[in-house]
């Protein structure tokens, strides 16, 4: 299987990603200027700082090339994960739901924090252990999750929030300690926290693996169907 | 040639002998571009007149240095055909007038000079001092500095992996920034600086040139701050990480497919300095066309364009058959590039303005003929600083004290300033801050380097000499405890004005006491900085060598880490704290206590032994955890161990050691099975376990007590 990692000019942590996704199958990167995505199965966009978070954080980077392809192949049913500033371009493109906001702080944190998962019968949470909480780093100054309190209740109706901050954990403000949604087909998932800083027992936890894993049982699963 | 008024060269910081020197080498009068050029290659900043002379005092030589000072950045080898460059710079005086640009453009700054050597920046680490945090400027200082430095690392994606701050009233009035970059390269990436080969083409990369900083660093750099600093506010350069990072990544590029002859950063006086050092380097002549420079100002004088301090440029000399493969990356990069001048042979540093020549110097002048200066030092016959006001009673118990060291700005956590860092965007980082005493970065091979930085004004300030080295040997002894052999080190002087002979003889000795270390340790200086006046009318601050050293350790899995692991292990003293006195000691200060030495007689065969002992232990796994013994001495050593790993202990110091005692360097707390703890220099002093630290005959506190007072320390002060 092959992951894509889109590249920005400002990306900080697609090398990162790429790291991480080669742990669970082919990964390159997509540059923002080609609309080609080379086959992959799945889209990662990165964290960083795209466009120098110009205007309003991942403002920019959702008008980039590459997105008008990753927006057609999400219609299609592809398989898009949005990290960090990942995510913010998502929520900007409007594959996603809701916003992100500057911390309630106003200062960028880094902090090694625990997360439930909240659904685990998804492409990106199949492989996660049950009841097991996952120990994922954030790193971000515009990270806390806000949606209008009645799309708040249908999200979670839905069972679009995927991942929540453990109780005591949530660094950001995020509404309902909400740490990651995906959109009502299930097929595109945006999150705060980066599992890519979480795949190397070296490095620190490896909790985040489980993702990149999850996407790869999916994909082997649909292959297979 | 206009007429220049006897006054002029006062007004930008040339002496009057300085000027007669001038006249005398270019028979004539210099031009108004020429003046302004030549007044800032003449300053402190980038002359380096008080300080060249004697840093030729430091060894610079050994078996792994690629690349020692005067380029750059030095670079050290590391195995595997990679080579680790590295450097620290002050950014002092900006940061005093603007610190959130200060900080954040002493970063930006420091990371180009890296990446001009041709390497991938992979670690950020900062030196800061303020005044006390009971003062609202030093809150805003820390405050904004912290944050400046944040928003440039964490934009540009390169990791602060570690740093130190330290507050004392001398810092008050000027405060110091010393920022650290390391960079990765395989060596055939790594790049000079020398321009080459009469007709190749100047290139200059990155931003916009505008009116930032003109006369800035360097003016402010030579001079001391006082009345009116408001006013030097539009000196400040201001930072752009995201143009930056484009740059970077774009220069990366331009060195792998070869097409640069070589490169160069463009810091303090801008154009000005960086082509002449490329042309003084390489012996050749350049001729730069200022009329091609992009502009982000319209109407800037020829003058402004050459001494202009935008941020976020680099200039390169190309074989002109590659011009357009360059500006191809660069558009790719979406970074401007632009010919603005070539390499010639006349030795002549020539500025034009289209078909004017508005600038025709010989590079030496410019570059070589500065006059340098002997210091003429003198010791001080009365305590320099006042002493600090006492915070601690007297009749204080230990326990008392230990809180209250515990709680002290000094020493309390910096988890809320590191917080609002990123350490680990590049997945190398093995060790986080206040996981080791030194932050650890594993390499492809498996292996890992440490890095750490150090420095402590108070103590130097009771003996220069003495302090200075002991800022090495505790720099070396951070990375003994992950076990790292040291490659190198860079430093940063930060001291008064040179030309009173007080701290002309704090700067001598301090080198002295630098070079001492260096040479008893094997390790060799490959570059570093120097930030002189920053005095005050009050007086100079404390004398600051501020040190950053790099070092190796073969297996990254094997990093070492400071805090008590496992209920049971025994706990060691490796080394010798027979020799500790209280003389610049942390808790001397809370007892309000003059700063005044001498400090305690360094044995260096001890040390290296002591530091050759726990680099082995950690190395080989027979240890779980090493910590040196810093500023609080040995109870404070224990609480952090106890903290770090969440695990209490019992201790029972032999006799003659004072449990608050200094001596930087030369002692360890190392932990693991009492089996595995054995060895000269290597004494038994307890064991871990439950959730008290229990110092017989001592003291006996809570983890939990311990905890607060540390976590809570510079909590209200961010």
């Amino acid at each position: 299987m092959k992951f894509g990692i889109v590249r920005f000019p400002g990306s900080c942590d697609e090398v990162d990603a790429q790291l991480a996704a080669a742990r669970a199958g082919e990964a390159v990167i997509l540059w923002h200027g080609d609309r080609d995505l080379q086959d992959v199965d799945v889209v990662v966009v990165p964290g960083g700082f795209s466009y120098g978070d110009y205007l309003r954080v991942g403002a920019i980077a959702r008008f980039a090339p590459v997105m008008e392809a990753v927006a057609e192949f999400a219609q299609a049913g592809g398989l898009v994960l949005g990290i960090c500033n990942g995510f913010q371009v998502l929520c900007e493109a409007g594959l996603l739901p809701g916003a992100l906001l500057p911390n309630t702080s106003l200062r960028f944190i880094f902090r090694q924090v625990e997360l439930d998962v909240v659904e685990g019968d998804t492409p990106f949470t199949r492989e996660c252990v049950r009841g097991h909480r996952l120990s994922i780093p954030v790193k971000h100054t515009t990270g806390r999750f806000y949606a209008p309190e009645p799309e708040l209740r249908r999200l979670e109706a839905a069972g679009q929030v995927l991942l929540r901050y453990a109780p005591g954990h949530n660094p950001n403000g995020s509404l309902r300690d909400i740490a990651g949604v995906c959109n009502a087909e299930g097929n595109v998932f945006g999150l705060m926290p980066h599992p890519e800083h979480a795949v190397d027992p070296l490095t620190g936890s490896t909790d985040g693996m489980a993702i990149f894993a999850s996407l790869r049982a999916h994909v082997a699963d649909r292959v297979a169907a | 040639m206009s007429t220049t008024p006897p006054s002029r060269h006062r007004v930008l910081g040339l002496t009057d002998a300085e000027y007669e020197l001038i006249l005398e080498e270019l028979g004539r009068e210099p031009g108004d571009t020429e003046l302004a050029m030549l007044s800032l290659m003449w300053s402190e900043h980038c002359a380096y007149k008080h300080s060249k002379k004697l840093l030729r005092r430091l060894p610079t030589e050994g078996p792994h240095v690629l690349m020692g000072p005067g380029e750059n950045a030095g670079v050290v080898d590391v195995g595997h055909g990679l080579g680790i460059a590295f450097k620290v710079e002050s950014h002092n005086h900006p940061s005093a007038v603007e610190p959130f640009q200060g900080a954040a453009t002493g970063v930006g700054g420091i990371l180009r000079d890296v990446f001009a050597v041709g390497a991938r920046p992979i670690a950020i680490l900062d030196s800061l001092r303020f005044g006390e945090p009971s003062s609202e400027r030093s809150r805003y200082l820390l405050d904004r500095a912290v944050a400046g430095i944040g928003h440039y690392g964490n934009s540009i994606g390169v990791p602060t992996v570690g740093g130190e701050i330290y507050f004392e009233a001398s810092y008050e009035q000027n405060c110091l920034v010393n920022a650290m970059c390391l960079g990765l390269a395989p060596h055939e990436r790594l790049i000079r600086s020398a321009a080459a080969g009469p007709g190749n083409v100047l290139v200059l990369l990155g931003a916009l040139t505008g009116r930032d900083g003109i006369g800035g660093a360097s003016v402010l750099a030579s001079a001391e701050l006082g009345e009116g600093d408001a006013a030097k506010r539009p000196s400040v350069q201001i930072g752009d990480p995201f143009a930056e990072k484009k740059l970077l990544e774009c220069c990366l590029e331009l060195l792998d497919a070869e097409l640069l002859v070589s490169l160069q950063d463009l810091g303090a006086a801008g154009l000005t300095s960086s082509a002449s050092e490329m042309a003084s380097k390489g012996e050749v002549g350049l001729d730069v066309d200022v009329a091609k420079v992009p502009l982000r100002e319209a109407g800037m004088a020829p003058f402004e364009i050459m001494v202009s301090e935008s941020q976020e440029r680099m200039l390169c000399v190309v074989a002109p058959a590659r011009v357009d493969e360059v500006l191809a990356v660069c558009r790719h990069w979406e970074t401007l590039a632009t010919p603005i001048g070539v390499v010639t042979d006349s030795g002549r540093m020539r500025v034009l303005d289209g078909d004017t020549v508005a600038a025709d110097l010989p590079v030496g002048i410019l570059v070589d003929d500065c006059p340098l200066y002997d210091l003429a030092p003198a010791a001080p016959q009365a305590p320099l600083y006042p002493a600090p006001a006492a915070v601690l009673a007297a009749e204080a118990t230990p326990a008392e004290a230990l809180v209250a060291l515990l709680h002290s700005p000094n020493l309390a956590s910096r988890r809320p300033v590191f917080e609002q860092y990123d350490p680990v965007v590049q997945s190398r980082t093995v060790r986080r801050p206040e996981q080791s005493d030194a932050a650890v970065l594993a390499l492809p091979d498996g292996s890992a380097i440490a890095i750490s930085i150090d420095g402590n004004g108070r103590r130097v300030a009771c003996d220069p000499r003495r302090g200075a080295a002991e800022a090495v040997y505790e720099c070396a002894a951070n990375l003994a405890c992950a076990g790292a052999e040291p490659l190198g080190l860079t430093n940063c002087l930060n001291f008064g004005n040179p030309e009173k002979p007080h701290v002309a003889w704090q700067l001598t000795e301090s080198v002295e006491g630098i070079a001492e270390a260096c040479e008893a340790l094997g390790v060799p200086v490959v570059g570093g900085n120097v930030s002189l006046y920053n005095e005050a009318p009050a007086g100079p601050i404390f004398p600051t060598p501020v040190i950053g050293m790099v070092g190796r350790l073969p297996d990254a899995t094997r990093a070492g880490q400071l805090g008590f692991a496992a209920s049971g292990d025994a706990i060691g003293l490796v080394g010798t704290l027979a020799a500790g006195s209280a003389a610049g000691s942390e808790l001397a200060k809370l007892r309000g206590e003059t700063v005044a030495g001498p400090l305690p007689e360094i044995d260096v065969v001890t040390i290296r032994a002591a530091h050759d002992t726990v680099r082995r232990m950690v190395s080989t796994g027979l240890v779980h955890s090493a910590h040196d013994v810093a500023e609080g001495g040995l109870a404070v050593a224990l609480a952090e161990c106890c903290l770090a790993g969440r695990l209490g202990a019992r201790v029972w110091l032999p006799a003659e050691i004072e449990p608050f005692a200094e001596v930087p360097g030369r002692a360890f707390v190392v932990s693991g099975p009492e089996e595995d703890l054995v060895g000269p220099g290597v004494t038994i002093i307890g064991r871990v376990g439950g959730e008290r630290l229990d110092i017989e005959d001592l003291l006996d506190l809570a983890l939990s007590e311990l905890h607060e007072a540390r976590e809570r320390g510079l909590l209200g002060f961010l």
